[in-house]
């Protein structure tokens, strides 16, 4: 048996207390406090399904009738499958553009920075940034006008599901882009000569080659985009003009209400809402044997 | 594959890849562009004149916000963060290079604080500190300690809560560079450096820092940018001291003028410039090292 290696304890060490003390800590924090009780002004230790039970109030007697709970949590997978399968065809489609067309590695080096630059910048500003565009007297609907397309300015194109979608986009393509551009580089480029000349067609080389090897990435930028779309509420605020139901903004406002325990019930079943999710894509990639 | 004529599909590909690059940084046009808008002009075109009106305006404060106290929180804690973020993973990533106990549950908390959801992660945070509060205030009643029952209000603050926020989202980005960097780092040069006598702090120090400086420089970018971005962690952490995002977002409801604009062109004018200089930085070292070789050991002469 190796003696401990003392030198990387202590090299880890400052990392490691870092997510003890806000991750691990909180997180157990919450998981105990999602079973205290509360008043108005005050919580209390103890031990009690109340904050559980009040989540799931007649979710089960009033079916098929959705609960709030379900309507919500309905609302946002609905969400996270569209952005999901929007980020996941661009991202796809942008990332093999970059690998199998663009020639040389400077060329492919300044594309992808070109990707990755709004990622550093900041997510309410590139929000807001929608507003001009797709306002009421934004530019789309003035051009729609113009072109006489539509005889009065659309409503539906902000505050809206459709600009909530659109900045989701937005925002996380690059979540799916680095991983599978990250796959991409990793095949080597004659396995599809061999693909070629076996007679495969581009579509079939596609199909059966490139995307089957592809598979971590997608898998990775898939946890990615789902888990940040599924606790999200800030997008959900502004695009959706604070109309729009949310688990993040359900938690977000018993916090205010200082209603801690009840936020917290409801973040333990947020947090078992995504690990099913996660476990479920594992299920079809083992991740950690690719990284 | 690749022969000497593109074929049609790099056509349409390439005008995916236009289209999705106009997607991405058209909005951000436009709202700089409509920052500039005349005194009259409303928040959407057409542009009413050419000024620099709404940033005069907001030089002189919006509402009753401060917002430039705002901006000096996020960019102090944004430069602790990129420090600490640049250190901690450093020192992990030669941690992970050897075997060492708890190796596997190390870096399965990491990936795991990426993929939580950031407000759980807030939230946790946030509940954390309120019953740390609650347990300062009992021991200052408890034991009559002054200070603690006149003046106490919270531990939260930017540099407890908040900072710690930030870290969970910064440092899992700046460990997965640092892997990245180590899977590829030849450790020829340790070994040479070894046999000539250097102690592991010196190898450190002369051979491996300046060797992977340009990747320490990225992690740098990450968490500063990640900080003075990060709204999602901050949002129940920060206390009472709001950040730029905070304000930000509170803005986006209650000011309809283009000072909102203005805002948002500096902030990116503030990101752009950091973006850019930090990318210069890494080509010019990148440029000089082909050109002399590795200037690894300069120091010791």
């Amino acid at each position: 048996m190796k003696r401990w290696n003392n030198t990387a304890l202590l090299q880890v060490a400052p990392l490691g207390a870092v997510f003890l003390l806000f991750f691990i800590v909180p997180l157990v924090l919450t998981l105990i406090v999602s079973f205290w009780d509360y008043t108005e002004y005050a919580i209390i230790p103890d031990f009690t399904f109340r904050n559980y039970q009040e989540i799931f109030e007649g979710c089960v007697t009033r079916l098929p009738d959705l609960c709030m709970t379900f309507k919500t949590y309905w609302s946002t997978f609905k969400f996270s499958f569209m952005v999901w399968l929007l980020t996941l065809v661009i991202g796809f489609t942008v990332s093999y553009f970059l690998r199998f067309h663009v020639r040389t590695m400077t060329m492919q080096v300044v594309l992808f920075l070109l990707c990755t630059i709004p990622f550093w910048t900041s997510n309410v500003i590139r929000m807001i940034a929608w507003i001009p565009l797709l306002g009421r007297n934004g530019l789309v609907n003035q051009g729609l006008l113009e072109v006489g397309l539509v005889d009065q300015g659309l409503d539906w194109l902000l505050y809206s599901e459709f600009s909530v979608i659109l900045a989701f986009v937005h925002l996380y393509t690059l979540f799916m882009i680095v991983p599978i551009f990250n796959s991409m580089l990793r095949i080597d480029e004659s396995v599809l000569e061999a693909a070629y000349d076996a007679g495969a067609s581009g579509w079939q080389t596609l199909v059966n080659v490139v995307i089957p090897l592809c598979r971590p990435g997608i898998a990775i930028g898939s946890i990615f985009v789902i888990t940040i779309i599924m606790g999200d509420f800030i997008t959900i605020g502004i695009m959706g003009g604070q109309q729009i139901a949310s688990i993040g903004k359900v938690i977000h406002v018993e916090m205010q209400y200082l209603q801690f325990p009840a936020a917290a019930a409801n973040a333990v079943i947020l947090l078992a809402a995504v690990l099913m999710i996660i476990y479920g894509l594992t299920r079809v990639v083992d991740i950690r044997k690719e990284l | 594959m690749r022969g000497a004529t593109r074929t049609r599909s790099f056509y349409y590909l390439a005008a995916v890849f236009t289209a999705f690059i106009i997607f991405l940084y058209g909005p951000m046009a436009i709202i700089v562009l409509l920052s500039f808008q005349g005194p009259e002009g409303g928040l959407t075109f057409p542009m009413n004149g050419i000024s620099v009106f709404w940033f005069e305006r907001l030089w002189e404060g919006v509402g009753v916000i401060d917002i430039w106290r705002a901006f000096r929180r996020s960019v102090g804690l944004g430069l602790v963060v990129m420090v600490s973020t640049v250190v901690f993973s450093l020192a992990a990533g030669l941690a992970f290079r050897q075997r060492f106990f708890g190796a596997s549950f190390v870096f399965f908390v990491v990936v795991s604080s990426l993929i939580v959801p950031s407000i759980v992660v807030s939230l946790g945070i946030g509940l954390q500190f309120q019953l740390l509060d609650n347990v300062v205030m009992w021991f200052g009643e408890r034991y009559d300690i002054a200070y603690v029952n006149d003046e106490f209000q919270t531990t939260m603050g930017l540099f407890t809560s908040a900072l710690g926020a930030h870290l969970t989202w910064t440092l899992p980005f700046g460990l997965l560079i640092m892997f990245a960097v180590f899977n590829r780092f030849n450790k020829a040069h340790e070994e040479a450096a070894r046999d000539l006598g250097a102690t592991p702090w010196q190898t450190i120090r002369f051979v491996v820092i300046p060797i992977i400086i340009p990747s320490l420089i990225g992690v740098a970018l990450f968490g500063f940018t990640l900080s003075y971005d990060e709204l999602a962690r901050t949002q129940q952490a920060a206390g009472s001291t709001n950040t730029l995002p905070l304000d930000l977002q509170g803005l986006t409801t209650t000011v309809t003028t283009p000072e909102i604009y203005a805002l948002g062109t500096v902030t990116l004018a503030v990101s752009f410039a950091i973006i850019f200089s930090t990318l210069g930085l890494v080509m010019y070292l990148q440029r000089r090292r082909s050109a002399h070789g590795t200037d690894a050991g300069e120091g010791m002469v």
